[in-house]
């Protein structure tokens, strides 16, 4: 191996920073590749894991008091929560390297469905995910003033109608920073999805390696790429956090924003609730 | 008290019958009879931690009443099956720490009830709220958040809020108490042109002097029962009891 390595390195005649630059020029498009597919991956399963776990959090908290909830549905509750438990138990308490061997060459097995590596990945990264959001989603509930959800049953408002017009705005603001931390996560974490040979950048990078059999400059440049991912999302993240705060300050009504302006007016946009 | 059945209340908006009410084996509220008819104003004062808050709380079931009966128009709201929050819709109620919706502004916190509960339309709904908003002084403020107002502006808010729904009658929890002092006449000036204006309310308050004033009937609350209930003149004047004597003689002095 070791002979193997050097008399590759001597065969190209390179230095280090030769190598690099060779890999560079030679191999981008294959980086490239690893760039889409890792942000592609950590982007659409952030977001899929997101929605999964505003499911998860809001089934979770659907009250289930005897004066709320008849018989049947306080059963189907309990029933469904303890499933719910069990997936974020069960997600959050393996690895996903393992999670990930598992569903691929599972599916495969149990039901004969063969998954391409991309969709494979993409699924264990949402649902891993989705496990880790529900428990934040729940905090993030759970941290809401109950004088929120009061005032919503004061003027007769239902949970559901509670939860999307009142709780979740403030909730999902609230778990913003730890979403972007989820994100930023998974682009480092998608590289474990190389053990199904999903071609994420790690993967992209081990096979340039296994080309050229030159680890140290591949692996540096494919952790100066990752760097330069998670830094550059963390930036724009927080500048997403600091516009979402939005302004600082209101105007007063004055003869020129008239009733009439303000019924024309867009606002928050509530739906009606159909029956 | 206790025991006895008590007699239906003719039109009494809503009424409640031996309500009782235990926090694990602690019972605070101990059968409490109470009723209150289309226009009246009734204040319930008494001594803090007498019941109070957790009285109001049942009546619109913020707290779920552990035995004994609450009845609208002669229904009663805790039978099975019951439509909770329709009943809750035509109840307002005004909180001492206000609860405005944070992530709304002053108008939306006024429009949402209407048409997640009450099934207005939103240009009604907008209507309405800045004409309720405009009664409370508080039209000039439509896009503001909650975190922007004063004390005493958010709790005109969340009357204007309660209002907006057209509620049959509104419940104040002790709606000055957590104002700082030069607001309180802000808000109790709001109630005071309410309670001119015929709407029915009953307050939970420690403004003795507010309550004399606007009250057609006072309610006096002394660990978990009503020791004493009559015309506002007569109760502040000459309570029969010794026990609202002394409680009130305690305000007089401090
Ligand atoms: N959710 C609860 N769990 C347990 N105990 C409670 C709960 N809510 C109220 N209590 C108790 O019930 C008693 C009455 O409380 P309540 O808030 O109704 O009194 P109050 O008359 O409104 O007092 P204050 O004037 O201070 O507001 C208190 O001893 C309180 O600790
Ligand atoms: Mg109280």
């Amino acid at each position: 191996m070791t002979t193997a390595l050097l008399a590759a390195a001597e065969a190209g005649g390179r230095n280090f920073w030769e190598w690099v630059a060779h890999v560079v020029q030679d191999y981008w498009p294959w980086l490239l590749k690893g760039v889409g597919v890792t942000m592609f991956l950590a982007l659409t399963g952030t977001l899929v894991g997101v929605a999964l776990g505003l499911g998860v959090g809001v089934v979770r908290t659907i009250p289930s008091d005897k004066h709320s909830a008849g018989p049947v549905r306080r059963v189907v509750l309990k029933a469904v929560n303890i499933l719910l438990a069990i997936y974020v138990e069960v997600f959050r308490g393996t690895p996903m390297m393992v999670q990930a061997m598992v569903v691929y060459f599972g599916l495969g097995m149990a039901f004969q469905i063969r998954l391409d590596v991309v969709t494979a990945g993409l699924l264990v990264v949402s649902i891993n995910t989705g496990a880790y959001m529900a428990e934040i989603v729940r905090g993030g509930i759970q941290s809401i003033d109950r004088g929120q959800f009061e005032a919503a049953k004061a003027v007769g408002m239902n949970h559901w109608d509670t939860m999307r017009g009142v709780i979740l705005p403030q909730a999902i603001r609230n778990i913003l920073p730890a979403t972007g931390n989820e994100f930023v996560i998974n682009i480092k974490d998608t590289s474990v999805l190389m053990v199904i040979g999903t071609s994420e950048l790690f993967f992209q990078g081990k096979t340039i390696d296994g080309i050229l059999y030159q680890t140290f400059p591949v692996y540096l440049l494919v952790a100066a790429i990752y760097l330069v991912l998670t830094f550059t999302t963390t930036r724009l993240l927080r500048l997403l956090e600091r516009h979402l705060e939005g302004p600082a300050n209101f105007t007063l009504a004055t003869s020129s924003t008239t009733p009439e302006s303000i019924l024309m007016a867009g606002g928050e946009n509530y739906g009606r609730r159909t029956r | 008290m206790a025991g006895e059945p008590a007699e239906a209340t003719p039109d009494a908006i809503v009424e409640t019958r031996d309500l009782r009410k235990s926090f694990g084996s602690n019972e605070i509220l101990k059968g409490i009879d109470f009723a209150v008819r289309p226009g009246q104003v009734v204040s319930v004062i008494g001594a803090s931690g007498s019941g109070k808050s957790t009285f109001l709380r049942c009546v619109n079931l913020l707290e779920w009443p552990s035995s004994g009966q609450v009845l609208y128009h002669g229904e009663d709201v805790l039978a099975r099956g019951y439509d909770v929050n329709r009943f809750r819709a035509r109840l307002g109620m005004v909180f001492q720490q206000f609860n405005l919706f944070n992530n709304l502004n002053v108008l939306d916190n006024c429009v949402i009830g209407q048409v997640r509960a009450a099934g207005r339309s939103k240009p009604e709904a907008r209507r309405r709220a800045l004409e309720f908003l405009a009664k409370v002084g508080m039209d000039p403020y439509v896009d503001a958040k909650p975190a922007q107002l004063s004390g005493g502006q958010k709790q005109r808010v969340a009357i204007a809020r309660a209002l907006s729904m057209g509620p049959e009658a509104l419940l104040f929890d002790e709606p000055t108490s957590a104002l700082d002092p030069e607001m309180v006449g802000e808000v109790l000036a709001v109630m005071g042109e309410l309670a001119a204006s015929g709407l029915t309310m009953v307050i939970v308050t420690h403004e003795m002097a507010f309550a004399r004033d606007v009250s057609d009937r006072v309610a006096f609350m002394d660990g978990g029962v009503i020791a004493e209930e009559g015309p506002a003149a007569q109760i502040f004047a000459e309570p029969a009891k010794a026990r609202t004597r002394e409680f009130l003689a305690r305000f007089h002095a401090g």
